[in-house]
């Protein structure tokens, strides 16, 4: 497998008008016969954070009944993730593309395009104004930007009329989506990846990453690195190697948050681990979206890991029972640790919790705050790995304080 | 035959864990969730999933065949 990316696929120095998209060969047809048996052979995995296999999804719609709808999911809730808005604003056409590419093949008469950020909106606005084929007009549908707003489920409500709050399945939204139509929502970079598919093939696709994540991705790099920013790399590259794009680390990093917040911490010892779905997850965490945040040298895990719990109790849409109270617990348990306080007890609390509470909700956000309890119990086993009184994470470096970087 | 809690339905109540104790369990705050995949095993473990679902104060308890 080729790990050197010799030419970015999505990344571009800056916006992209329509003239230079249609140079690149955007809005052209696809040059395969089969659009979803192209996405299958590609490997395309969705973007949002789960990497769902694209051709699954897209050939579930695509074999319902009734009248179809498809989504460009643009809400990028997952904290220190950018890379969505970078694309809708830089390469708000290719996002276009790919939606309407989605459209024909599934046999949609509506798009709507998902988003929350004032910049992605009047981004769009002005694209699909400079669209003037016929055929279906994409539609725009703004949200106030919650991190459960993403999930799929909450974008099918919000566009629907009701609230976007994620809401129990069965049934898919495959099935029963927006006004109760098969649904396909794809995440706006997954949807990019399989317009420039679309035209070069999966084999093409394929010569960058690993055999089962395939391709290139966009990353959000951020905390303790020189050039923080939004970059694209092949699948495959060791977290180490993922900061070289960056310019390299600033501190000896005393850990990496994986998958925007939703993989929780990693500790130093994976600066080799190899960034694709399946290594980030058999190390007990996620590669999601593709954001990974290095904390500098001196910073409490347990810091960290408190002051993002306690977010994640604040953010819970409460909707469920047992994420109410379960990151409300995981915050407190992580609070008494970092204080000084905490016990035995709340160190095997959370280590079950980390286990035994993933899957319950009815999204995934309460997975998040379990995935802080298992791999920080798990990656620092005696707790703080540094004496008391080193640098706490709450301060201007805090993993929270993220700055907008620059691209390669 | 497969089972699914809804978990912005369920309270907490408990009931089912006791109807079908191999097919649905309860967190440290009482709530439902399904044991494995939420598969029911033979005619017995149907009965009791059924039950269950048919219990439920808060009908949060779905079955597909």
């Amino acid at each position: 497998m080729v790990n050197t990316l010799t030419e970015p696929r999505l990344l571009t120095s800056g916006p992209l008008d329509l003239a230079a998209e249609r140079a690149r060969g955007t809005y052209e047809a696809p040059a395969c016969a089969d659009v979803i048996a192209e996405l299958e052979a590609a490997g395309l995995r969705g973007r949002g954070g789960a990497g769902f296999p694209a051709h699954i999804k897209w050939r579930a719609v695509a074999e319902a009944e009734g009248p179809r709808v498809v989504v460009a999911n643009g809400e990028e809730g997952e904290p220190a993730s950018y890379k969505d808005r970078w694309l809708l604003v830089n390469r708000p056409h290719l996002v276009l593309d790919g939606l309407l590419l989605a459209a024909r093949t599934v046999g949609a008469d509506r798009a709507v395009v998902y988003l929350s950020r004032e910049e992605t909106v009047a981004s769009v606005k002005a694209t699909i104004a400079e669209l003037s084929k016929p055929g279906i007009v994409p539609e725009i549908h703004v949200v106030e930007p919650t991190y459960v707003a993403g999930e799929e489920t909450a974008a099918c409500r919000s566009i629907s009329g009701g609230p976007a709050l994620p809401k129990a399945r069965p049934p898919r939204v495959s099935e029963s989506g927006v006004d109760g139509r098969p649904t396909l929502v794809s995440n706006v970079e997954t949807l990019a990846h399989a317009a420039w598919i679309s035209r070069h093939g999966a084999a093409a696709y394929r010569e960058n990453g690993t055999a089962t994540s395939p391709g290139t991705t966009l990353v959000t790099l951020g905390g303790a690195c020189v050039s923080p920013g939004v970059y694209e790399v092949p699948f495959g590259l060791t977290v180490a190697e993922l900061f070289e794009v960056a310019d390299g680390f600033t501190s000896e990093p005393a850990g990496f948050v994986m998958g925007g917040w939703f993989g929780g911490l990693l500790g130093p010892a994976h600066a080799g681990t190899t960034c694709c779905y399946d290594a980030v997850k058999a190390a007990g965490s996620g590669f999601g979206c593709g954001a990974v945040t290095a904390l500098p040298a001196g910073t409490d895990p347990l810091a960290v890991a408190a002051e993002i719990t306690a977010w994640y109790a604040g953010r819970s849409a409460r909707q469920c029972g047992v994420c109410d109270r379960g990151t409300a617990a995981i915050r407190d348990a992580f609070a008494a640790l970092r204080d000084g306080t905490g016990t035995g007890k709340d160190r095997e609390n959370l280590k079950r919790w980390g286990h035994q509470l993933p899957g319950r909700g009815a999204c995934a956000f309460l997975d998040g705050a379990a995935g802080w309890a298992r791999t920080v119990l798990d990656e620092f086993p005696t707790g703080s790995e540094f004496p008391t009184g080193s640098e706490s994470t709450t301060g201007s470096e805090s993993p929270t304080g993220f700055k907008r970087g620059g691209t390669s | 035959m497969k089972v699914f809690v809804d978990a912005t339905k369920c309270s907490g109540y408990g009931a089912c864990a006791e109807t079908a104790p191999r097919l649905l369990q309860l967190d440290d705050w009482g709530y439902a969730s399904v044991v494995g995949e939420g598969v029911p095993e033979g005619a017995e473990g149907e009965d009791a999933a059924c039950r269950a679902a048919a219990q439920c104060p808060e009908a949060a308890i779905t079955i597909q065949d």
